[in-house]
């Protein structure tokens, strides 16, 4: 096991990098934090819309949330594969497709956090803005959503995890990223496979539980400050 | 060529393939559905026990498969595990349907850890004093669990265990990627065959979109049939 880490870590780290494209677990991270940062201003205007007091807001894109959440990743994968170059024009390449893929996927997930997290809060809060005289924009913006969002950071982390774990199947679209490195190693080494996965699974392992830890620690540290801490389980849901 | 052809669908070797897939991919969900409940029972009391190293063994358990993602696990279960087992099983594994072994299994293994986690909620909603209660009576520590927690944690954590299924019937696409003959299969290999990708994909949505609104109707059904009592 040592020996094939010792002879293949660059690879399983950078993939072909410099001398080729980047891969690896590089790619793995910046794909899962290009694509949660570029999913959370879309799922906070879908979270926005779904509590919007306008139903023509509303519906599409409960409906559009509903569609989502409703389908497996590999299907939004699979959309994005084969249509964005149709509708586009121009042949998109692997880690756009999975990019693309993950902000729209992730946007429906999380715009049911931001939902949650505006619920949770005491609609005294809204109220008392009101009727101070903000208007509803002004109101979501300036009283509503700061609290919101903070109460939100740990399920936000958790986000993360789920995206890191969600970069994997990029694999199937034959992305470079840290489970597709693995397979090309196991190729080449070919005799040591449950070794190769075992250091897959160990890797993903340490970055997921350091996170996760760090979102329960976060947990506590909110809630001893008494703050409300978004739970998207317990609030109503439209789908599972 | 008309611009969706619904005749691929509904009649031929297309639609076939497709409904076959559509039939494998309800059963991994309900092989895996089955392996995983009694297990997720038995992670959640390990993770209850009074015992300190077998709290420790149902949390090392349900952290070291909830962090690693299903594509991981499918992996190894496809390509590792087998390689460690001995000569005559391996042989008599690869003739027959191993892919489809090792997806229920890693499916079942990982619907297993969240499913845990679900239950240990649920029990741990159930007031202390309900269990110490049960003991004062005289119950032992599984009869307690099993007549007088459980039947109340069950209202707790059935929809999330709901939810657990409908995450597991997405989850079960992603044995697609060690060669199982499942819907996201048969559509990939469907669009390979005829180039009318958009059908075969709005087949696969439209049948993954139906089950889990039948999986999401069912928690709502639950939700009002049976409501939490609050004690």
């Amino acid at each position: 096991m040592l020996e094939i880490i010792n002879d293949y870590w660059v690879y399983f780290l950078i993939g072909q990098y410099p001398n080729g494209p980047l891969g690896g677990l590089v790619l793995t991270l910046l794909l899962a934090s290009c694509g949660l940062v570029l999913a959370l201003p879309l799922g906070v205007m879908l979270g926005l819309a779904r509590v919007s007091p306008w139903r023509w807001l509303r519906w599409p894109v409960t409906g559009f949330v509903f569609v989502v959440r409703g389908l497996p990743l590999l299907m939004v994968i699979f959309w994005a594969y084969f249509f964005l170059p149709s509708v586009t024009g121009v042949k998109t390449d692997q880690f756009t497709t999975m990019l693309i893929a993950l902000v729209v996927f992730d946007a429906a997930y999380l715009a049911e956090i931001v939902r949650a997290g505006i619920q949770g809060l005491p609609r005294g809060q809204m109220e008392t803005a009101r009727a101070l005289g903000l208007g509803y924009g002004r109101a979501m913006r300036l009283v509503v959503l700061p609290q919101a969002l903070r109460s939100m950071l740990p399920s936000l982390v958790n986000q993360f995890v789920s995206t890191i774990k969600e970069t994997s199947l990029g694999y199937i679209i034959g992305l470079a990223e840290v489970s597709f490195i693995a397979t090309q190693i196991n190729t080449q080494v070919f005799t040591k496979p449950a070794q190769i996965y075992l250091i897959l699974g160990l890797t993903y392992f340490i970055l997921c539980f350091g996170l996760s830890r760090f979102a329960y620690w976060l947990e506590r540290r909110l809630a001893r400050r008494g703050m409300p801490v978004a739970n998207p389980a317990s609030a109503p849901k439209v789908s599972a | 060529m008309p611009l969706f052809d619904y005749s691929l669908l509904l009649t031929g070797k297309y639609h076939d393939m497709l409904v076959a897939g559509l039939l494998l991919s309800l059963q991994l969900l309900a092989a895996s559905l089955l392996l995983a409940l009694p297990m997720a029972l038995l992670v959640a009391l390990l993770r209850l026990s009074p015992l300190t190293p077998l709290r420790w063994l149902g949390f090392a358990y349900v952290e070291s498969i909830r962090n690693v993602p299903l594509l991981a696990h499918m992996l190894f279960w496809y390509f590792g595990a087998p390689e460690l087992l001995p000569e005559g099983i391996k042989q008599w594994l690869y003739a027959g349907h191993i892919e489809a072994y090792s997806a229920v299994i890693a499916l079942s293994l990982y619907t297993a850890a969240f499913m845990a986690e679900d239950i240990r909620s649920g029990i741990r909603a159930i007031p202390t004093v309900q269990f110490e209660a049960g003991r004062a009576l005289g119950f032992s520590f599984l009869g307690t669990m099993r007549r007088v927690v459980l039947p109340q944690a069950l209202r707790v954590t059935v929809p999330p265990l709901i939810s657990q299924t409908l995450s597991l019937w997405k989850n079960t696409s992603i044995a697609t990627v060690i060669g199982v003959a499942e819907l996201m299969y048969q559509a990939g290999q469907v669009e390979s065959a005829t180039f009318r990708s958009f059908e075969s994909f709005a087949f696969a949505s439209a049948a993954y979109l139906t089950v889990s609104l039948a999986i999401t109707g069912l928690a709502t059904w639950y939700h009002h049939r049976f409501p939490v009592r609050t004690i």
